[in-house]
């Protein structure tokens, strides 16, 4: 706080808070959350695969069915209650809906061919559709594995949620495909951190300059 | 009819992953948990392995009270039709098929004991003169496949209270032939699908799924459902099971 006051009114036009503390804790715990998900969830898989290939021993936790199973059955409360935190402060502050909306179908196709021909902007905390659309997505995703993921852990006293998404067998391939596309999702969103560092220190410390005074701040 | 398809797949490749399962095992057990892969993604020191080890297993009981907490007595398992039943239904054991102990139905007796009015052994006459309904329900194995079969046998909750059990008691241990042991809560050992199975697929139950008597508990886990057993005890104390010590879930619940 007193840094921001110290500075003038210009700079602090540059300098912006980009997300919330609540955001931030929520984005990093969740990504330690996933990490154990997906690396005891693989393992987990390995003991039955459901196609004809199994993950790489080295990429799993766990040791065995049993470890995976039990670091599985921890770290789910760790995704939930993160996630909770994060959709129940979202909604509470209007962050969704400033942040994400509005998102019409228009409004992803302009922005999609704009990111094709690498003209999209990149405008410190202000979400391009295309933004819009992949974040909302993978909350969606998410909100799908946890299901899939209770109706998998419980199949009888979640029974009409498991028959819903296609009864036991369906349930276990949703959670895989809903898996595999939240990675889509990670790997995307890694690289396009890689191509612009500068929403790495936003998401660790909250503030972030803008193109112009970049190199200010180094 | 994906269900068969996916079972069939399974099974492939379920096989070879028991040996690897109990030489993971045995690793684990030797060396701890080894964490090299999670220390280099997140960068955290998570190599504490006993102090994760608690915490983990604590979050295990947790998720007993958890599960104890939603199961609902009085909701069924789905049931299925006569043509759904997987063709030809896994055997599964922590040892190979021809493992499998083989029992002298004659000399059969199951013992009865803890907590219950009339300790006593039964003999397989007394126990097939129970009255006997069948069910078609999925059994689901930890490693996450599932097959359909038909079972035949008692009520457990009849049996429980025809030798005068405390069913106010926390648990039901089972003993089984071929050493492997596991324990159930009161609440599903009442549930009532839970069944003292004395035939599959309509024939007396074969050695390989279990002769002379399995429980079948469309509401636990297939490990949960113990085979071959030769003793029922009831009781107050957690007698836990073979891969519940381990590290298996302790409820396993569906």
């Amino acid at each position: 706080m007193g840094e921001a006051m110290a500075v003038t009114q210009a700079q602090s036009a540059d300098i912006r808070k980009i997300h919330p503390l609540t955001i931030r804790w929520t984005h990093w715990i969740n990504v330690f959350a996933m990490l154990l998900m997906v690396a005891s969830g693989w393992r987990i898989y390995n003991a039955a695969p459901l196609f004809a290939f199994k993950f790489p021993r080295e990429l799993t936790i766990g040791g065995w069915l049993g470890g995976a199973l039990q670091w599985h059955f921890a770290a789910m409360w760790l995704l939930v209650v993160n996630g909770a935190v994060y959709v129940v402060y979202g909604l509470w502050t209007r962050h969704f809906r400033s942040n994400f909306l509005p998102l019409t179908p228009q409004l992803l196709w302009r922005d999609c061919k704009m990111a094709i021909r690498g003209k999209i902007s990149h405008q410190p905390g202000v979400y391009n559709a295309v933004q819009r659309a992949a974040y909302l997505g993978v909350i969606g995703l998410l909100l799908v594995l946890v299901a899939s993921g209770l109706a998998i852990w419980k199949p009888v006293e979640f029974q009409v949620m498991a028959a819903l998404m296609g009864g036991y067998e369906g349930v276990r391939l949703l959670e895989f495909l809903a898996m595999v596309m939240t990675l889509v999702f990670v790997t995307v969103h890694v690289v396009m951190v890689i191509l612009v560092p500068r929403t790495l220190r936003s998401m660790l410390g909250g503030r972030m300059a803008s193109d112009a005074n970049e190199g200010g701040l180094k | 009819m994906s269900d068969l398809k996916g079972v069939k797949l399974d099974r492939k490749l379920v096989a070879p992953s028991r040996e690897i399962v109990s030489l993971e095992r045995r690793l684990f057990l030797n060396k701890g948990l080894s964490l090299g892969a999670l220390t280099m993604l997140t960068g955290c020191d998570v190599t504490d392995a006993d102090s994760v080890q608690k915490v983990l297993w604590s979050m295990s009981r947790w998720n007993d009270a958890v599960q104890a907490a939603i199961f609902d007595p009085d909701k069924l398992a789905p049931t299925y039709p006569e043509s759904a039943i997987t063709q030809p239904f896994p055997f599964n054991a922590f040892y190979s098929e021809s493992a499998a102990p083989r029992l002298d139905a004659s000399t059969y007796r199951l013992e009865v004991g803890g907590l219950v009015r009339e300790k006593s052994s039964w003999t397989l006459d007394q126990l097939y003169a129970l009255p006997q309904s069948s069910q078609i329900t999925r059994h689901i194995c930890v490693e996450g496949w599932s097959a359909i079969g038909k079972w035949t046998g008692a009520s457990f909750k009849t049996f429980l209270q025809h030798v005068g059990a405390d069913l106010s008691a926390k648990y039901v241990g089972f003993k089984c032939a071929d050493n492997y042991y596991t324990s159930i809560d009161m609440p599903t050992a009442l549930h009532p699908q839970t069944q003292m199975t004395f035939k599959f697929a309509d024939q007396i139950l074969p050695v390989r799924y279990g002769f002379p008597l399995k429980l079948r508990i469309p509401t636990k886990l297939g490990f949960k459902n113990p085979k071959h057993i030769v003793a029922i005890f009831v009781t107050n104390e957690n007698p836990g099971g073979y891969w519940e010590d381990q590290g298996y879930n302790w409820f396993s619940g569906s």
